[in-house]
């Protein structure tokens, strides 16, 4: 896209306003999803296996039916038969097969039947009444179990056209990339270093579980309230998986109590609807904590290998990696992120790196946050710094010798337009921590951190009212802050106060498509679309100036919120303020408002480093924290306390995985920690303040300048704190998370 | 099976409600009395998102039940603010950009509040341990660990 | 896929062009393409857009379809 309008002196942008919906959230009358009733509401509860591999033999429904309080239930037969296609290209079917089972049960907590009673209560004592007999099957929960020669076949041909011949059937895509010839690069090293690297499943752990109202009648027209990153993608979804015609159901947004990438697909939103085409009335669905961690998308656990060969000055002359990543019981998982991720930082001659999308049996993995990234990372700049160490070579002056910059060719690939690595390791350079003097025992890591950022299908409305406000629609839910982004690009277009502007989150009825909250993208592509939209407006406030006036429209400019007469031939005329126009518009032409509708590209990629001080006590194997500092290119952070919240909760979500959060599964294939108490992310004792530096290189591809911010934020920590950890305890940690258990053992091991 | 009648006092007003006896006080809090600004998270009080106070006491009404609200003095998120003036510590999280999605803030806001009438001078550390049964998955606690910590210093100025 | 070639070069002015003229001279293209792909134009990642402007002489990089969290 072609931007001719870039501006870089502000009014508006780059200020702290208080964000427009703070005072709902403070005073608890925001509706989140599970905060929606209706009359006549049932309330819906899923009956879940607890086999993690079995055929579904038979299911008796009989005696949940005859119970007094129930009033639906249902199985597979109830949804649409979407077409199968197997494989990648399937990816309805794959949705329909993990919100509700067919032939086998997959994993446990797979959703096998679900029924809708007059209570919550009800609801849950009913479910259980329903009969299901099992086939139980030999299961496979490790990604390199998965694809050994005798692991279970989860689906046979899911695997796509990029599957290499000879390999598992569990094995559903390859990636493979890169420049160069590595083994001439290898042999050009002074030293090379060849390691391997296992990362656990971890789940983006918001604190809201999925909710939802679902209403649909027989007439195929339908009503949906869910907690969501994308309202149009349930709306598609669920219309494709019940049959009806998409534009027949209405979905509305909740606000959302957290996402990170697991609330990008739907889990129950199908089920209250089906129920409630079944019963004839509005049902909902709110999971339980346990069925959030067992059922719907936890990120993929990872197998890596990597190799990296460096000169003596600090050169990288080759570098390779494979990457095995396994997401549950169908295609997705996101080796290739991983692969095209994970040298991504550097300029390098020689590179390749291979992908691999591994099945087992556990729950279908969803986004969290740079998905893929953060493993690759972990794998990579371990081994960076296993270099400098015995190379005796500073981290960050390594890093900045072999920084990617505008015109390097990426290890993915495409050449970079203008990025923000390079000042972003300066300043880690120049910040104070990275000088401060460790005290014993404490141990200092960095790390490099990339993300590709995306743009996606976007509409945004924006509507002015006759007293000169402005109502603004966009159609991306507001997870961190988003309205007052958009209020303050908007305001900094129009030129009025940033409190004179309303910004909503439109219901799916009432705007075009816009693809999810997710990529990193809101800021960037909503953002961009606000700006266009009241760009629209403003030219219309100029023609209605321009008649006025009877001057040519050319002949009027849009400045500090007001039409002024611009040119030698213009005429002289006061100042026109937007509520002086907006006030008679609809004798003058009619109501003024602006649109715009596209699917941005230009997101612009975006670069962090972390630099962490860890402590681990030999005695327990426990590892505090001591300070953190998050360094990262925002190319320009339009409400900057909302950038630093982004990068503060992406490193602790970081610090959670790093040294806590894990994915249990016992042998029996069952999740054995799925509450908060066994799965434990940090709590704000483990945690010390968060110290952030905004860089700002701004992307050619936004007129403010903007890269998204919410995603690379999540990929610097890992390796980052095992860098800290392994120059703490004095051995290289491999595995995470670096649980009190696993550095004992690497400490007893090292003797 | 038979419901329980209820009499309890919440935000000052005085509340009834018939319950199943094993409905928890935050189901009777968001189903029965329509107060959702307690949120469930995760129904084993390991969340603080539910956080209310009876008698004076922090306790997850995730983890009490219905019943044993009889005779009670319950608060609520929805009882800080005093008619249209919010609460200092409300102010203080929205200045401080202190909630990203806003589902803890709720349990936050009612942790913090009891937090500061025990305490009116916390530490640092005195503040992330109180509000250690609070989960935030989005801010990392550091701008609601400043904006608590300002909030007393602004109180104890005040007073 | 290409006969072993990594660089070929098609006449095109938009990212749909580019892919109709990869497919037409390498059938063996539409099953990746198929399954998703991002482009790159001088280095400026095009998601999944088919009717952006590709200047003449433009590096063009096809990788398999971004997704985000």
């Amino acid at each position: 896209m072609a931007l001719d309008d870039r501006k870089s002196g502000f009014t508006f942008v780059g200020t702290r306003p208080d964000r427009p919906d703070g005072l709902d959230k403070v005073t608890g009358r925001a509706k989140f999803g599970a905060d929606m009733s209706a009359p006549g509401m049932l309330h819906g509860a899923i009956l879940r296996s607890p086999h993690a591999h079995a055929r579904i033999v038979r299911i008796d429904t009989s005696k949940a039916e005859a119970h007094k309080y129930v009033k639906a239930v249902v199985t597979r037969a109830d949804f649409a038969e979407v077409p199968f296609k197997p494989g990648l290209e399937g990816e309805f079917w794959n949705v329909l097969e993990n919100v509700m089972a067919g032939e086998k049960a997959l994993y446990d907590g797979h959703a096998v039947a679900a029924i809708a009673a007059t209570s919550a209560l009800a609801a849950r004592d009913a479910v259980k009444l329903i009969e299901v007999e099992y086939e139980v099957l030999p299961h496979v929960t490790d990604v390199d179990k998965a694809m050994a020669p005798d692991a279970p076949v989860i689906r046979e041909g899911a695997a796509d056209y990029s599957v290499p011949e000879g390999v598992h059937p569990n094995v559903v895509r390859y990636h493979e990339s890169g420049h160069g010839d590595v083994e001439a690069g290898f042999a050009e090293a002074d030293l090379v270093i060849e390691d391997s690297f296992v990362t656990e499943a971890t789940h983006q752990g918001y604190i809201e579980p999925h909710a939802c109202l679902g209403q649909l009648g027989a007439d195929g027209k339908g009503e949906l309230w869910c907690t969501t990153q994308g309202h149009w993608i349930a709306q598609k979804t669920c219309a494709a998986l019940l049959g009806i015609e998409t534009s027949q159901l209405r979905v509305t947004a909740s606000e959302i109590g957290g996402g990170f990438g697991g609330k990008t697909t739907v889990f129950i939103e199908p089920v209250a609807l089906a129920l409630s085409r079944k019963a004839n009335r509005p049902v909902k669905i709110v999971m339980s904590r346990s069925e959030v961690f067992r059922a719907t998308g936890p990120t993929a656990s990872a197998s890596m290998d990597v190799k990296i060969g460096m000169k003596k000055d600090g050169t990288i002359t080759a570098a390779e990696g494979i990457f095995r990543l396994q997401g549950g019981a169908f295609p997705g998982a996101p080796g290739d992120m991983t692969a095209m991720c994970a040298f991504a930082p550097y300029n390098l001659t020689n590179v390749r790196q291979v992908g691999y999308d591994v099945m087992a049996n556990r729950p279908k993995q969803a986004a969290y946050r740079a998905p893929g990234a953060p493993m690759g990372a972990f794998a990579v700049e371990s081994v960076i710094d296993e270099l400098c160490k015995k190379l005796d070579l500073d981290p960050i002056d390594v890093r900045l010798k072999n920084a990617a910059h505008e015109g390097t060719k990426a290890s993915y690939g495409p050449t970079y337009e203008q990025i923000g690595l390079v000042e972003s390791l300066e300043a880690a350079k120049a910040h104070q921590h990275y000088s401060a003097p460790l005290k014993p025992g404490q141990g200092r890591g960095i790390s490099c951190g990339f993300w590709f950022n995306h743009g996606g299908e976007t509409s945004v409305s924006l509507a002015l009212s006759e007293d000169g406000s402005a109502q603004v629609m966009v159609g991306t839910p507001d997870i961190g802050g988003s309205r007052a982004s958009m209020a303050l690009m908007a305001a900094e277009v129009l030129g009025i106060p940033y409190e004179n502007i309303r910004v909503t989150i439109a219901d799916t009825a009432t705007l075009g498509y816009n693809d999810v909250s997710h990529g990193s993208r809101v800021t960037y592509a909503s953002g961009l679309a606000t700006i266009k939209a009241a760009k629209h407006a403003v030219e219309k406030l100029c023609e209605r100036a321009a008649a006025k006036w009877g001057i040519p429209v050319d002949a009027v400019k849009w400045e500090n919120g007001c039409a002024v007469p611009s040119g030698p031939n213009a005429g002289d005329f006061d100042p026109l303020p937007l509520a002086e126009i907006t006030a008679n518009m609809g004798s003058t032409g009619g109501p003024i408002s602006g649109h715009f509708e596209a699917t941005p590209e230009g997101a612009g990629v975006s670069f962090g480093i972390h630099i962490v001080d860890a402590e681990v006590d030999p005695e327990t194997g426990k590892t505090s924290v001591s300070r953190y500092t998050v360094i990262q290119d925002a190319g320009k952070a339009i409400h900057p306390a909302y950038v630093e919240g982004q990068y503060q909760g992406g490193a602790a979500q970081g610090i959670g995985w790093a040294l806590n959060e894990e994915y249990i599964y016992g042998d029996d294939g069952r999740l054995q920690n799925s509450i908060f108490l066994d799965y434990r992310i940090p709590v704000a004792s483990d945690l010390p303040m968060i110290d952030t530096v905004i860089v700002e290189v701004p992307n050619p591809g936004h007129p403010y300048g903007v890269r998204g911010v919410g995603e690379t934020g999540i990929v610097p920590p890992l390796a980052a704190i095992a860098n800290a950890v392994s120059h703490a305890a004095g051995v290289r940690m491999r595995q995470l998370p670096m649980s009190p258990p696993r550095i004992l053992a690497a400490l007893k091991q090292d003797g | 099976m038979s419901k329980f009648h209820v009499t309890t006092q919440v935000n000052g007003d005085e509340v009834e409600f018939l319950c199943d006896p094993r409905e928890t006080l935050l189901d009777c809090l968001r189903d029965k009395l329509n107060l959702t600004g307690a949120k469930e998270g995760c129904g084993t009080g390991d969340c603080g998102a539910c956080s209310v106070t009876v008698d004076g006491r922090l306790v997850c009404s995730c983890l009490m039940l219905g019943v044993e609200a009889e005779g009670k003095q319950i608060e609520t998120v929805e009882g800080i603010a005093d008619g249209d003036v919010l609460h200092p510590l409300q102010k203080k999280m929205i200045e401080y950009a202190a909630l990203q999605c806003g589902i803890c803030t709720p349990g936050i806001l009612v942790a913090a509040k009891s937090l500061l009438e025990k305490n009116p001078n916390p530490t640092e550390e005195e503040t992330r341990y109180w509000l250690a049964g609070n989960l935030c998955r989005c801010t990392g606690y550091d701008k609601i660990i400043r904006a608590v910590m300002d909030t007393a210093a602004d109180l104890r100025e005040a007073s | 896929m290409t006969g072993g070639q990594q660089v070929v070069e098609v006449d095109a002015t938009t990212t749909g062009e580019i892919l109709r003229e990869l497919v037409r001279r390498y059938p063996q293209l539409q099953a990746p393409i198929d399954a998703g792909v991002s482009i790159a134009i001088n280095g400026r990642i095009i998601a999944s857009g088919l009717s952006e402007p590709v200047p003449e002489g433009a590096e063009v990089y096809l990788m398999q379809r971004l997704r985000g969290g």
